[in-house]
């Protein structure tokens, strides 16, 4: 690791002043960039703490849904959200180990955009809205691809607030090694619709199901998608798995997380 | 009751003390004075041609003390091959020269061709970044297929091998026509090609070492990741730098796993020693994960044809192989022992099958070095002959379990020479396989199956009876078919004054628990309280000359050692007290410590006569020695056999492919067991690394022999919920015949068993649930080959 100066704001405003500095980095949980950084891989002059902003940590639950800070861990949602929103809950106790869930956040993670992180497809498949500190960003126009993200320069995540559905579930397969997902399907029944969002499959990153989406909002049952088929082109294939096996995760993941949901 | 001291109790391990509370001291743990930090310069193409490497602008870096290149040591001799094969045609292997860092040539992504010392670690880091930004490499056609290595020669890893081929071995090849001709009268042959994919050790403890070197004596030091120091003293010493071997201690201190990959003499060895020379500094080098995934010594990597001669109901008539292994870039010590002595000779299994040819091709490639990793050799030899067996059975719609009952060497058939070379003394298979079946609850499968199938799983179960060989044997026989080493071990044991005892061993332990085992079986012969046994190890300056451990040796070959050693203690014991209590040394009788005069109630302690040793007053000075110190070698007569059978079940998914182990079963016949504890323990590593490579292992180059697997974010190890709580029994005992504890060794038996349970499990689950078309999948048994499999 190279040397770096280390600074940690305690406001919003602070952290993006930090920023403006030549060769800054923000660092949330640090779960993608310290490893990068020991191998030498990224060496920012300066890192940028989020996590001792007070605004940008907490579960708080609120008329437009809940709202979590960006700085918020994976194990605190996993907590927090458990009583208020079951899926995204799980979805959080389910990255990574305790070390990670300790350390990463929810914002680290939507603004990395890894392309088999869990959180994209939660916040897409709840329709959350990801809240910097400039505007407020649809789920939908945020993610741009594999860790593409509609952030500007100098824009940072503050938090996400996740409007909640009345019955969703994560139901992710495991990379074998990495244990990220290898795919992972995030599924949310509304009352005015089915929104269904994939990770870890696509060489476009996370991305809603259009055809089950349909199918599911008419009939709310694994049945639904049974007789659907999920395009290989685009899949990612890798030493894990084909596109094809890829499509294929897609379709028995939806159908087993429309299952799962409660 | 079970016994709660000396042998075949289930003492604690003493050594978990220091482990598990944090005071282990491992190679990186020690700070020295003076020291300074080395980095290595790595090949980051997997084959290249050094044009140039300016080392100017590195060597005025910020506490840059020494640069080295491949030409600082193009005069110094390579690390060598330690056994030399000998083609079909009788020539003898290609044998490259091993240099410590690459001249002239780089040969696989991670070779080291250059190495920075430095104040600290970061400015090593950093000017060895600057060097390798400062030299130029020409990258060509990286070999990585094997296959393709062989068939064209315009491409080469060493200049002067033109089929990049080290040698084609046959074995017994005086015996081909006679195996061909059983496959020509065959009433029915079965065919599989496989793949015995390869493995990188993955210790927990990265290589590490340290050199010293003293300008006041000339003495030089070495603490470093070894398993076996008095080895890598004689590489370096007679081999590579020329050190006398009076002049250089090796140091092998807490070690944190090996499984193979530490047995052998690395260049950064070499490196620290000459580079502390050059300082008069201690120099260190601590391998990064990815430097472990990248240059340690890889298992496995065969791809075989085997072939199956039966009759119609089973009975094995001929076995008959084609086997590539890589060895990749350069020959390690054991790579060219691991896939002849270790594999052709197991290639009959517990069978008694009358013929058997088997041919090995070794290739280099532009990859890391291929040796033994638990089991080495065994394994490979083991997979192919337990999945081809259930191949045929599943052919002629045969019952695996009767088959192989059918085929296994009678009990009464011992000692049993098989047509590979190897009379294994000792054994009764048929009682590990009842014991299996019994444990495992074979009649109630179908239950279980059942119950699977309700949750949309398919249970299948598969079996493997295996057998090993270990303990390598003797030096004389070895020595004829190549070896350049003796494989005999040796042990002091030294009583002191006051009746405890210290005990060198040549072994070293690494995590087996010798320091626990040993002192037990000390205890037990001296009837003295294991507390009163140290066992001292790894310290070539403390130790005598003994080969160490690897090859599930450490019991069989050094325990028995230490047992010789003992008993000349006890028969110089009884000189001893034959003086103290006046009478005659044939009359003396030794138990439970105390020497006696037989007949009578005259008795001495061990304690008494070991002071009396030390403290000689009253003693037979004219005729014996003061002191109570022996040393003992010990050269096996013959390898030792353990063997077993295993049963594995799974549950798989066939919507997604992904495999579960839902029980699995051992039934292993150690001969004598000394600690069961630990035994067993060894037994669920060996088992959990065999599960690792059935499923999840995959050590993948790309064409362009780039290790796509270098960190754990692609390299599948098992974690603890990939495996199941195992089933492990090892109350079937056959003592080995020809040393004097009976042991046959287990560290090496889970991982030689298992994997080809594992897949023999996933095939039978695939057919129960109704996909007969799927005969083979290559290891690892990932999810996505099962789905492709179900579904190709």
């Amino acid at each position: 690791m190279h040397n770096f100066d280390f600074v940690k704001p305690a406001t919003i405003a602070d952290a993006v002043k930090a920023l403006s500095a030549e060769g800054a980095q923000a660092l949330s949980g640090g779960q993608t960039l310290t490893p990068t950084m020991k191998q030498r891989l990224a060496a920012p002059s300066l890192l940028v703490s989020l996590t001792g902003i007070a605004e940008m940590k907490g579960v708080c639950m609120g008329d437009d849904g809940l709202s979590v800070g960006a700085a918020t861990t994976h194990a605190t949602v996993a907590k927090e959200a458990a009583a208020h929103y079951p899926a995204l809950a799980a979805l959080a106790g389910g990255i990574g180990d305790p070390a990670v869930r300790n350390r990463g956040t929810i914002g680290g993670s939507i603004a990395n955009n890894d392309p088999a992180a869990c959180y994209p497809a939660g916040v897409l498949g709840s329709g959350a809205t990801v809240v910097t500190n400039r505007r407020r960003i649809a789920a939908d126009d945020y993610f741009q691809g594999m860790f593409s993200t509609a952030l500007e320069e100098g824009e940072i995540v503050t938090g996400v607030t996740f409007p909640v559905p009345e019955k969703a579930a994560y139901v992710k397969f495991n990379q074998p090694a990495s244990r990220f997902a290898l795919t992972g399907v995030f599924v949310a029944k509304f009352k005015d619709g089915v929104r269904v969002a994939v990770t870890g499959a696509s060489n476009n990153g996370v991305f809603r199901w259009a055809e089950a989406e349909k199918a599911l909002s008419s009939n709310f049952a694994a049945s639904a998608v049974e007789g659907l088929t999920v395009s290989a082109d685009d899949m990612i294939g890798d030493l894990h798995g084909t596109p094809a096996y890829r499509a294929n995760l897609v379709k028995v993941l939806t159908k087993r997380a429309v299952a799962a949901a409660q | 009751m079970p016994k709660d001291h000396g042998i075949g109790a289930s003492s604690k391990r003493r050594e978990d003390v220091r482990f598990l509370s944090g005071r282990g001291v491992y190679t990186d743990d020690m700070a020295l004075h003076g020291q300074t930090y080395a980095v290595f310069v790595r090949s980051n193409v997997a084959h290249g041609r050094i044009k140039s490497i300016d080392t100017s602008a590195a060597s005025k870096m910020p506490g840059v003390l020494a640069i080295f290149t491949g030409e600082d040591f193009k005069d110094v001799g390579g690390n060598p091959a330690g056994w030399l094969i000998n083609s079909r045609d009788g020539t003898p292997m290609r044998e490259p020269k091993r240099p410590v860092l690459a001249h002239g040539k780089v040969r696989h992504v991670g070779d080291a061709y250059a190495a920075v010392v430095a104040e600290t670690y970061n400015q090593a880091k950093d000017a060895a970044q600057q060097l390798a930004d400062d030299s130029d490499i020409e990258e060509l056609p990286a070999i990585v297929d094997m296959k393709k290595a062989v068939a064209d020669s315009s491409n080469r890893v060493h200049d002067e091998i033109p089929d990049n081929l080290c040698f084609d071995w046959g074995w017994i090849e005086d015996n081909r026509a006679a195996v061909d001709a059983a496959f020509k009268s065959a009433p029915h042959v079965t065919t599989l090609e496989l793949v015995n994919n390869r493995l990188v050790p993955n210790a927990m403890e990265p290589r590490s070492s340290i050199g010293e070197y003293n300008p006041g004596t000339g003495d030089y030091k070495l603490t470093t990741t070894s398993q076996n120091p008095h080895l890598t003293r004689l590489l370096v010493a007679a081999f590579v730098l020329g050190i006398p071997e009076n002049k250089l201690t090796v140091v092998a201190p807490d070690v944190g796993g090996g499984f193979g990959s530490k047995i052998y003499h690395y260049g950064e060895e070499a490196l620290v020693l000459a580079a502390s020379r050059k300082l008069g500094r201690p120099v260190r080098w601590t391998a990064e994960r990815t430097e472990s995934f990248l240059t340690d010594a890889h298992g496995r990597d065969h791809v075989t044809k085997i072939e199956m001669a039966s009759t119609k109901d089973g009975e094995i008539l001929a076995i008959r192989t084609e086997t590539l292994a890589n060895v990749g870039a350069y020959l390690s010590n054991f790579s060219t022992a691991t896939p002849t002595f270790l594999h052709g000779t197991l290639m009959a299994g517990p069978y008694k099958v009358p013929h058997v040819y088997v041919n090995v091709k070794t290739v280099f490639t532009n990859t890391a070095p291929v040796d033994a990793y638990r089991g080495a050799g065994r394994p490979e030899a083991t997979f192919s002959i337990e999945r081809i067996v259930d191949k045929m059975c599943r052919e002629l719609n045969l019952d695996p379990f009767e088959v192989r009952r059918k085929n296994l060497i009678q009990p009464d058939q011992f000692p049993y020479t098989t047509p590979v070379g190897l009379v294994y003394d000792t054994g009764n298979y048929q009682a590990t396989l009842d014991k299996l079946i019994e444990l495992a609850d074979v009649k109630n499968f179908d239950k279980r199956a059942a119950a699977s199938k309700a949750k949309g799983k398919l249970r299948g179960m598969g079996l493997s009876t295996w057998i090993e060989a270990c303990g390598i044997a003797p030096s004389n026989l070895v020595g004829v078919l190549g070896s350049r080493v003796g494989l005999y071990d040796a042990a002091t044991v030294r009583v002191n004054a006051t009746g405890n005892i210290s005990v060198m061993t040549g072994a070293h332990s690494h995590g087996q628990g010798h320091e626990t085992v040993f002192a037990q079986i000390v205890a037990e012969k001296l009837g003295i309280p294991e507390s009163s046994v140290e066992i001292v190890h790894g310290d070539t300056s403390k130790i005598p000359f003994g080969m160490g451990s690897y090859g599930s040796r450490s019991l069989a070959v050094c325990g028995a050692a230490m047992t010789k050693a003992v008993d000349k203690i006890i028969a110089k014991g009884k000189k001893i007290a034959a003086h103290m209590l006046e009478a005659a040394e044939g009359d003396i009788t030794f138990e439970d410590g105390k020497f006696s005069v037989a007949g009578t109630d005259k008795a001495k302690t061990f304690g008494e006569i070991a002071f009396s040793a030390y403290v000689p007053h009253n003693y037979p000075l004219e005729t014996l020695e003061p002191g109570l110190e022996e040393t003992a070698f010990y050269d096996p007569a013959n390898f030792t056999y353990p063997a077993g059978a295993y049963l594995c079940e799974v549950e798989v998914d066939p919507e997604t492919g992904k495999v579960d182990i839902a029980s699995f079963t051992c039934a292993d016949d150690f001969g004598h067991v000394m600690n069961p504890m630990i035994v067993e323990g060894q037994v669920h590593g060996g088992v959990g690394q065999g599960i690792g490579q059935a499923l999840l292992e995959n050590t993948s180059y790309d064409e362009n022999g780039q290790l796509l697997t270098a960190s754990y974010m692609d390299y599948a190890m098992p974690r603890a919920d990939d495996v199941p709580f195992y089933t492990v029994d090892h109350s079937c005992v056959t003592p080995c015949t020809h040393n004097p504890l009976g042991v046959k060794g287990c560290g090496e038996a889970g991982a030689i068993g298992s994997p080809p349970a594992v897949v023999n499990a996933v095939i039978d689950a695939l057919h129960r649930g109704g996909h007969t078309h799927v005969k083979h999948i290559d290891m690892p048994v990932s999810p996505a080959r099962v789905w492709s499999a179900i579904n190709g």
